[in-house]
């Protein structure tokens, strides 16, 4: 516990789960366009919001993320209709419960950003890692065990 | 024994310039696992792919990581090249480390980790991947066009032309669309109608095209080449097969107080009416919300003269489905309402209109005959005042739109046209922003209106309008002299913004084809795919995808034509092989798969399995691999972990989560 919240400035380390139609395609527009975000980002492409397992998150925050964000289509714009509405349900289940485990509310996201949107693709990345870097280094999974 | 090759792109100084590629390929070449790494200048190029081809053989590769651009660009080529030199295609990873990492960030130090990050995931990913081979599946040789305005009908006949059967569904009662509203075209001033109508009527008459007007898409299920669309036929409470089109019925209806919604509202029309004279089909439709007999029971004035017998108040709306290869998007544009600018008083004033109605007002077949005249007094206006950007170029706070409608600079330029032609000694000005006039032949049209036709352009707004006695009082800014102008005119005419009409975010959601914030269809790549959707087999035509003139219409709209003959050209198509699979040790058949896929792909079987060292009979989940899309949702849902997905197994996600937070 004793490497919370010290050191600020260390750089977060943050991983974006971003489906392939809408999110994956803004994060390329984003990149087309030139638009800058901070490289502490990583992203892997899932095809859908649907397909990301609470599982995968709470290994990334155990094996050190500072931060994890799933980005989707638009509500109504999935590409397998409705994948995105399981995500939203299952994520705000799951973030409640990592808020209990002192995973904090700021270092779990849900966003809806289209393929057209490279611009809010870029924002919410800079933000959300502004965000998280300013928490400082989260109270690890695997040490909570 | 993994042997996995890694290739390093340049992409030129894309991704060189700020990735050292000669670190990030030395580095990932001593990952467990990797035999060989390189870097290559352009590795989608001929000399590239042959590397690849090469390297695959020649240290016999169980597996390649190219990082590259992003995955949606090359990730077909480099699974071709893989496929050449005998390895499955799916033993391929892309690291996107050109939109995902080069290009966004600055500094080197960070962007070469990053990259190399991203290469460890790649690798650790690969390690776990499978051959997989694709399917079949079969494609549906008809075409559903959504939409009969020019663009629906250009590409219906393009399609048809080349052998195939396509089906034409229409929401209003005609086809023609917003072009049969137009009176004249620029840049060449030949009228709408006498172009627009010769091709309605071989639209109507080609032995594979069906026209289905006054009807409505109201599902899509399946996906590219085998769509099924349910089409709901409104009752027009008027037999189409018996009417002659003789128009007794609207002679004689006694309710003339409806407006009429082809000449803007501009003019009456019965409740039992034909749109327009060349409508097709030429076949009234009632409209139950004028009509005497709906509203009241009495009358029936029509169904008692009408000689062919084909009014049928009872008629219902009949509901069918059909199956398509391939969707073309065709669902036009609409103005915005001027409602929103009240410094118009548009719905005050009448002789404040916009510029469809102004079309109205100039057509021969409009409620004045082509007599260009006042709504209010019906009197020749002699100072007639444009309006410019109504809602273009005025997002943000204004409540308009951001974009430029495009249109609007050519048609406004037309309007002054034929207004000094009709009279000649009348004063007219043209408020904008910019002109805009790109375009063969456009500009040099516009240079008519003020050189030859004397038209005052002014740059600067329109702060307001009001009404003084019979005459508007128009104040506006004159930019470029910097001073406000009071000017008095008979007539002010709005050029509204375009909107993608009303109904086409509905029309989006059912293809599930993704649009832009202001609910024009997006295109699958905006240089090099311009009329195909992201969404595989749906294909966009005309104004649904931004604002565009007329020949930019027909173009695009042939060109979505030449999209779809290619896709229904084909037999079968390959199918996606990334799709899910249930384990049938795991799995306890509870059902739960079932509920949330959105394909119905899941089924139950009785399987024998092994529990406990005996061989028994279980429900077991079968997926079924023509219908699964592969979103994933099953595989996150399962409670026992059974189900898993083909090319993005929890395995290999975790995997990568690994490599990343290592």
């Amino acid at each position: 516990m004793s490497i919370a919240n010290e050191d600020v400035k260390t750089k977060p380390l943050i991983v974006a789960f971003c489906c392939n139609w809408c999110s994956y395609a803004g994060a390329d527009l984003a990149g087309t366009s030139r638009l800058t975000y901070p490289a502490d980002v990583k992203i892997i492409r899932v095809p859908c919001s649907c397909r990301v397992n609470p599982m995968f998150i709470l290994r990334a925050f155990q094996r050190g993320a500072d931060g994890v964000i799933i980005a989707g289509c638009h509500p109504g714009d999935c590409h397998y209709t409705s994948g995105n509405y399981f995500a939203r349900r299952r994520m705000s289940l799951l973030f409640s419960m990592l808020d209990y485990l002192g995973i904090e509310r700021q270092r779990t996201r849900v966003e809806w950003i289209s393929a057209a949107e490279g611009s809010k693709f870029a924002k919410t990345m800079s933000e959300f890692a502004e965000q998280v870097a300013a928490l400082g280094k989260p109270n690890h999974l695997g040490e909570l065990r | 024994m993994h042997r996995i090759g890694v290739f390093v792109c340049w992409c030129g100084s894309n991704i060189a310039a700020i990735v050292d590629v000669k670190a990030v390929a030395e580095a990932l070449g001593k990952e467990p696992g990797v035999v060989f790494s390189m870097d290559y200048q352009y590795m989608c190029s001929e000399g590239g792919q042959g590397a690849i081809r090469a390297a695959i053989k020649e240290h016999e590769l169980t597996g390649i990581v190219v990082a590259s651009c992003s995955p949606r660009m090359h990730e077909n080529t480099f699974r071709k090249a893989a496929a050449a030199a005998g390895l499955n295609p799916f033993l391929v990873e892309i690291a996107n480390i050109r939109e995902q990492c080069s290009w966004i960030h600055r500094d080197k130090t960070d962007a070469t980790e990053k990259a190399l990050i991203l290469g460890r995931a790649a690798i650790a990913k690969l390690m776990l991947n499978t051959p997989l081979q694709a399917g079949e599946s079969k494609v549906v040789k008809r075409a559903l066009v959504i939409g009969g305005g020019i663009a629906g009908l250009q590409t219906a006949l393009d399609i048809a032309d080349a052998g195939f059967k396509v089906d034409v569904v229409e929401r209003k009662p005609t086809i023609g669309g917003k072009m049969a509203q137009l009176d004249k075209t620029f840049p060449t001033l030949d009228c709408a109608a006498c172009i627009l109508t010769p091709k309605m009527v071989e639209a109507a008459q080609h032995e594979n095209i069906t026209l289905h007007t006054y009807s409505q898409v109201e599902a899509v299920s399946g996906f590219v080449g085998n769509f099924t669309a349910t089409i709901r036929k409104k009752a027009r409470y008027v037999d189409e097969k018996a009417c002659t089109g003789c128009g007794d019925c609207m002679a004689k209806c006694p309710s003339k107080k409806a407006k009429s919604e082809f000449d803007q509202g501009l003019k009456n029309r019965p409740a039992i009416y034909i749109p327009f004279a060349q409508a097709i089909p030429n076949v009234p439709v009632i409209d139950t919300t004028e009509c005497i007999k709906f509203k009241t029971g009495k009358c029936g004035i029509c169904q008692k003269i009408c000689q062919a017998k084909a009014v049928d108040y009872e008629q219902q709306d009949t509901v069918f489905k059909e199956s398509y290869g391939a969707i073309i998007v065709a669902t036009g544009f609409d103005t915005m309402s001027p409602d929103k600018y009240g410094e118009f008083h548009y719905e005050e004033y009448p002789d404040v209109i916009t510029s469809l109605e102004f079309e109205r007002l100039c057509n021969a077949a409009g409620p004045t005959g082509g007599h260009l005249v006042r709504p209010s007094d019906h009197k020749e206006p002699k100072k007639v005042v444009f309006v410019q950007c109504v809602g273009s170029r005025n997002g943000g706070d204004c409540d308009g739109k951001t974009y430029c409608s495009k249109i609007c600079c050519m048609y406004t330029a037309k309007h002054a046209m034929l207004t000094r032609e009709k009279y000649p000694d009348s004063e007219v000005y043209v408020f904008y922003i910019d002109v805009r006039t790109p375009g063969k032949n456009f500009d040099e049209f516009q240079r008519r209106a003020i050189e030859q036709y004397d038209v005052h352009y002014i740059k600067g707004m329109v702060g307001q309008v009001e009404q003084n006695g019979d005459t508007l009082t128009v104040q506006a800014s004159d930019l470029l002299n910097d001073k406000q102008i009071i000017l008095d005119a008979d007539l002010v005419v709005l050029a509204m913004a375009v909107q993608p009409e009303e109904g086409a975010r509905a029309i989006g959601t059912m293809l599930t084809a993704s649009m832009d914030t202001n609910d024009f269809f997006t295109e699958a790549h905006p240089k090099l795919r311009p009329v195909e959707s992201p969404t595989a087999g749906i294909f966009l035509s005309g104004l649904c995808q931004g604002p565009k003139d007329i020949p930019e219409t027909v173009a695009q709209a042939g060109a979505a034509a030449s999209k779809a003959i290619g896709l229904l050209a084909k037999d079968h198509l390959v199918t996606n092989p990334c799709v899910a699979g249930s384990s049938n040790s795991l799995c306890n058949g509870c059902s739960m798969c079932e509920n949330v896929c959105p394909y119905g792909a899941i089924g139950y079987e009785d399987q024998q399995v092994v529990r406990d060292g005996k061989r028994v009979m279980a429900r077991q989940a079968v997926v079924n691999e023509a219908v699964c899309q592969g979103c994933g949702a099953c595989t996150v849902t399962c409670p026992s972990g059974a189900m898993d997905l083909k090319g993005f197994s929890t395995r290999q996600i975790l995997a990568e989560v690994d490599a990343i937070c290592r």
